[in-house]
């Protein structure tokens, strides 16, 4: 019997958390949002969430679209559909790569980040602090983190995107010898805006919003000693990469089954 | 326990306050009375829930029973935006200082009335540069948090607490970690503050030499409920033997040395 | 870090995010605004255009000359109609001139192959909106394998 009482004692605390998770959320972001305050806080975290991230998704999309036009054109080429290249780079990049990718570096990077910084500030007596001078940490310190991240992710998963097909082409076109323009016009033949590009950025939304979620909640929720943030911090990692690639298979059905 | 007749109105009352987290009962039916103007001090073992009790003050925690009066309001009762209320008349100082680490001292200090208040920049410069002059850190206003030795961040946290006149200001464990030096100029800080500003002081410490110098009114803590209260020299001249081993630092008395556990024997074979 | 500064960064990170977008929608989606002005129009019918599509390239002997700008479907005789951009720099087919529909490789894409027909005084040279009459349909597969089969079975 005692694996059963396991279970059931890890599924109460699961569920105690998910329901911590939503309250937390719930109280940052919901309620009156002060404007004049909140949006020079917003922006700094942008620069910290977003702007810092720039450097790894750029380089790591510029590299896998490159990779993604070599591994192509040696299959196509075999089939002598080599020109398809551009569709295959395309499609690949703005219906999984570019959202999910993102997600996951920015999970390494950002949310990490994140997590550390909040469970420090728990830890630290910061966000107590904060409570007692009559300041809602939720507000101050959560909701213009959550916002930051629901924010950037979408815009970076665009950038890996273009920035991995400037890579694809220069692989396919510059090194390879694909035609240009059939490179391009194979490409937007095939790539529609709505279903492809939208759908991936709705993609992108939907990870920001859970990546995020879990970062800053495993940050407010970590034990304030160095041993309980790192392990916040691993969690982080491990469940929002996980969350994403299980919801990127629930929306793929959704969108693409 | 004789009622004291002299004191003035109490800024904050406990009565008959039980907490307990989870299973284990921290206070059990404690009942004290914080005068106005006063420095009282908290002292106890470690490991006894006295940060607790500064946390039921502030609302953070809820008792499960009692109530927790400060300025006439029952704490546990008040809503949400009423606690946030009551809160701007108090202040706390953490064992850890708490500074923001993101920002300059100039800014900790600022924080709470930038937050508070819709003064004017040049005002706000001004009551910073007054508070940090009175813990003496005029100077260091521009230093980070992390550049600042352990003392000086309390002082600066101590700016902080201040930085808005509050009425009530606790002290958690502002002694622990510091050197002699450091440590004489918190107390001189603690009781000039609290003489030159009319604040209403509680000090949790278990440091029983500093406190005695400064404190006009004592509870001490241990086992669940307050075994001893007084002026200084009512408590020195306390028979009671738990009281007694405190304050000389007795290592096991009635306050035991050994966390409570099945006899050794026991456990061995 | 000034305030300044991070929001000049942050500026610039949204401008770039927009940037993206345009680019994605634009030269990747293809959602056209019209393309470069020095082309001029043909026309052609077919009676199947197979996996043609807009944008599709237009080569002869290999060569890119153009790109299929519309693909419309005539409705008096139901067959569709390709219009061709073709660059202005290639300005002298003959009407006697054939196109037809062609795959590059087993599995590649469809292109329009154009083949220029003979030259005499009696030819005429293609201008902006002519039809090219002689037209070849692309391949389909099941008729291909239908056809072979009707061969068989009447031997």
């Amino acid at each position: 019997m005692n694996w059963i009482q396991h279970l059931g004692r890890n599924a109460i605390d699961r569920v105690a958390a998910i329901g911590r998770a939503s309250m937390m959320l719930f109280g940052a972001i919901f309620g009156k949002p002060n404007f004049v305050k909140g949006f020079p806080l917003l922006v700094k975290q942008l620069y910290v969430v977003g702007v810092l991230s720039l450097i790894i998704i750029l380089v790591s999309g510029l590299f896998i679209g490159m990779v993604l036009a070599l591994q192509g054109y040696t299959v196509l080429v075999g089939y002598g559909a080599e020109g398809s290249l551009g569709q295959m780079v395309s499609l690949s990049l703005l219906r999984e790569l570019g959202p999910v990718v993102t997600a996951l570096l920015f999970a390494g990077r950002a949310g990490s980040a994140l997590t550390a910084e909040i469970g420090l500030m728990k830890a630290t007596e910061q966000l107590t602090s904060l409570e007692m001078m009559a300041v809602d940490p939720l507000k101050r310190i959560i909701a213009p983190r959550f916002w930051a991240g629901v924010i950037s992710m979408p815009i970076l998963a665009l950038m890996f995107s273009s920035i991995g097909l400037l890579g694809g082409h220069l692989v396919g076109v510059e090194w390879l010898g694909v035609d240009s323009g059939g490179f391009w016009s194979v490409m937007q033949a095939s790539v529609d805006f709505e279903k492809d590009v939208l759908n991936g950025v709705i993609k992108s939304i939907v990870f920001a919003i859970v990546v995020t979620w879990i970062a800053i909640f495993k940050g407010y929720d970590a034990i304030p000693t160095s041993e309980g943030i790192s392990q916040a911090t691993t969690q982080t990692v491990v469940q929002s990469s996980l969350a994403v690639l299980g919801f990127d298979f629930v929306l793929t059905a959704l969108m693409f089954g | 326990m004789s009622e004291q007749n002299n004191t003035p109105a109490p800024l904050v009352e406990l009565k008959n306050v039980t907490f307990s987290r989870g299973d284990r009962l921290i206070y059990d039916d404690i009942s004290m009375s914080f005068p106005k103007g006063k420095v009282t001090a908290i002292m106890g073992p470690s490991g006894i829930g006295k940060t607790t009790l500064l946390r039921l003050i502030g609302g953070q925690l809820r008792p499960d029973s009692g109530e927790i009066l400060v300025a006439d309001k029952n704490i546990p009762s008040l809503s949400r935006s009423e606690l946030y209320k009551a809160r701007e008349k108090m202040s706390m100082l953490f064992q850890s200082g708490a500074l923001f680490t993101e920002m300059s001292v100039f800014d900790n200090v600022a924080f709470p009335i930038r937050e508070h208040t819709k003064l004017p920049e040049d005002i706000i410069r001004s009551m910073v540069l007054m508070k940090l002059e009175s813990v003496g850190l005029r100077g260091a206003r521009d230093l980070m948090p992390n550049e600042l030795s352990g003392g000086m961040a309390r002082r600066a946290a101590l700016a902080r607490s201040i930085a808005l006149d509050p009425e009530l200001i606790m002290y958690d464990e502002p002694f622990v970690g510091q050197d002699p030096i450091s440590m004489g100029v918190l107390v001189r800080l603690i009781k000039s503050l609290n003489n030159s500003l009319n604040l209403t002081s509680i000090v949790v410490s278990h440091d029983v030499k500093e406190l005695m110098s400064i404190a006009d009114y004592i509870y001490i803590i241990a086992e669940k409920r307050v075994i001893g209260h007084g002026t200084k020299e009512q408590l020195l001249a306390s028979e009671s033997p738990l009281v007694q081993q405190f304050l000389k630092g007795e290592a096991d008395g009635p306050v035991p040395f050994h966390f409570n556990a099945s006899p050794l024997a026991e456990d061995l074979m | 870090m000034n305030s300044k500064k991070v929001e000049l960064l942050v500026g610039f990170f949204v401008a770039l995010g927009i940037a993206s977008l345009l680019f994605l929608a634009l030269k990747v989606a293809g959602t056209n605004v019209s393309g470069s002005g020095d082309t001029y129009q043909l026309k052609a019918k077919f009676e199947n255009i197979g996996g043609l599509k807009v944008r599709s390239a237009i080569k002869v002997g290999g060569v890119i000359v153009g790109r299929v700008e519309a693909i419309t479907l005539d409705l008096e005789d139901y067959l569709p109609v390709v219009v061709l951009a073709i660059d202005k720099n290639y300005d002298n087919f003959p009407d006697t001139s054939s196109l037809s529909i062609l795959t590059s490789g087993l599995l590649g894409e469809q292109y329009l192959g154009l083949t220029p027909g003979f030259i005499d005084e009696t030819v005429e040279i293609l201008g902006d909106g002519d039809y090219i009459e002689d037209t070849k349909s692309a391949l389909v597969l099941e008729e291909l394998i239908g056809q072979f089969l009707f061969s068989q079975g009447s031997e």
